[in-house]
């Protein structure tokens, strides 16, 4: 084979995996959805982060807006703080408020901004004053048969040692 | 006494086995430069090595796709996740498969054509003539096929992810009739181009020098006989999958222990 169409060959064969390369980053990875854009910093306490992680998503009506960069917690007032990331291109006002949202029933767990009316907007590195926790699946079950049990045992009676209600008064 | 003897024997032709390797690579680094200052020799090693192996890694990228997108839906729909068949293919591709069977696929095709040519040049004395001119066979003869495996691994691994992801898509979408929205962007969301992707890449950098380098070594150090050759050739094989495998273990454990 000849020297020239053994470099074409190769020059193809290169181009190839260039190509493959970029249909990974880019069609199969997170590379074009926000990655190295311009972001700014905010921060969120919460009494209870629930299963939200690093790379979190954060999302304002449903649309990713940035991601969750790092988790702590404080080691005064025992929340935990996570520190988001923000594309720059979006402004929050100052009254913004974040909450712990899961998506669907079981999925993972990421923040909802909610966008307030205040003029003002979030500097970077300004704090997100008024945060609600995450669910947590196992206290909202026990609260729950908690008051399955109180409406079972009458208003006066305490949740779990009630006797059981006489079942023939009720029906 | 006598097992004593033995034992330390065996120690220390570890250990020459070991130093006779490292020096052997260093060598190999230092004739780097003179063959990059002909680069034709590197480009058409590319050629053999990379190239002509397209076929039998594409062909295997593409049914490990279609198998794994099989499986791992009939597991992921008893849990209702049958969505997330995009995301856990081409995790698996791109962090461990990808890498690691395309080093397994080119030892087998590239490997052992390399240790070959070269025990035959042995054999049939072309690199004692090529010192009689004064020429440096491990410049002139394994440096450009030492560079050009190295070279040609990492996009062969590429190559194999990314037909083994259109494979997993071909299964999934159009085959079994899963959502194809969500088969990206469920992938997209979940793989991290540096951790992920990036750490594939390495992965396939090290283990194309790891197959070249046996694959050259083995070769140079046959006996120059058919015998010899042959039994070099083998060693090539083994040698350098067992050595892939281990360091993968060592590579996936450094690269994704932590979060």
């Amino acid at each position: 084979m000849s020297k020239r169409s053994t470099e074409v060959l190769v020059g193809l064969f290169v181009l190839l995996g260039i190509a493959a390369l970029v249909f990974l980053a880019l069609r199969a990875a997170n590379l074009s959805s926000f990655n190295g854009a311009d972001t700014y910093t905010l921060t969120a306490k919460f009494d209870n982060i629930g299963g939200l992680k690093v790379r979190s998503p954060v999302r304002s009506a449903g649309v990713v807006v940035g991601r969750v960069t790092s988790i702590a917690l404080d080691p005064k007032s025992y929340q935990g703080v996570a520190k988001l990331d923000i594309d720059k291109s979006v402004q929050f006002p100052t009254d913004s408020s974040a909450r712990i949202l899961t998506s669907g029933l079981l999925g993972d767990q990421y923040i909802g901004l909610e966008a307030g009316g205040e003029e003002k907007m979030f500097a970077p590195g300004d704090t997100i004053k008024s945060t609600q926790s995450a669910v947590v699946l196992e206290s909202l079950i026990s609260q729950f048969l908690f008051n399955k049990a109180a409406d079972a045992g009458g208003p006066t009676a305490p949740a779990a040692n009630a006797p059981p209600a006489p079942s023939g008064a009720k029906k | 006494m006598e097992w004593i003897a033995a034992l330390g024997r065996f120690a220390l032709d570890i250990l020459r086995a070991l130093g006779h390797h490292a020096a052997f690579f260093f060598e190999l680094l230092r004739t780097l430069p003179v063959s990059l200052r002909r680069p034709y020799f590197a480009v058409a090693q590319v050629h053999a090595l990379g190239n002509l192996s397209l076929l039998v890694i594409l062909s295997s990228g593409l049914a490990v796709g279609f198998v794994l997108a099989l499986q791992t839906y009939y597991a992921l729909a008893t849990y209702g996740a049958a969505d997330s068949v995009g995301l856990v293919v081409n995790l698996s591709l791109v962090r461990e498969l990808g890498p690691v069977v395309t080093a397994l696929l080119f030892a087998g095709r590239a490997g052992t054509s390399l240790t070959a040519e070269i025990g035959l040049m042995k054999a049939g004395e072309q690199l004692s003539a090529m010192e009689l001119m004064a020429v440096d066979p491990k410049s002139r003869v394994l440096a450009p096929r030492f560079i050009g495996g190295i070279i040609a691994m990492p996009l062969l691994a590429l190559l194999f992810s990314a037909i083994g992801i259109l494979g997993a898509y071909v299964v999934a979408v159009l085959l079994i009739g899963l959502d194809p929205g969500n088969f990206w962007s469920i992938m997209e969301s979940g793989v991290d181009v540096r951790r992920d992707l990036g750490n594939g890449i390495i992965k396939s950098i090290v283990f194309g020098v790891i197959c070249s380098f046996v694959a050259v070594y083995q070769g140079f150090e046959a006996k120059a006989t058919p015998e010899g050759v042959a039994r070099a050739t083998t060693r090539t094989v083994v040698i350098s999958s067992l050595t892939v495998l281990a360091m993968d273990f060592v590579l996936t454990a450094l690269m994704f222990s932590t979060r």
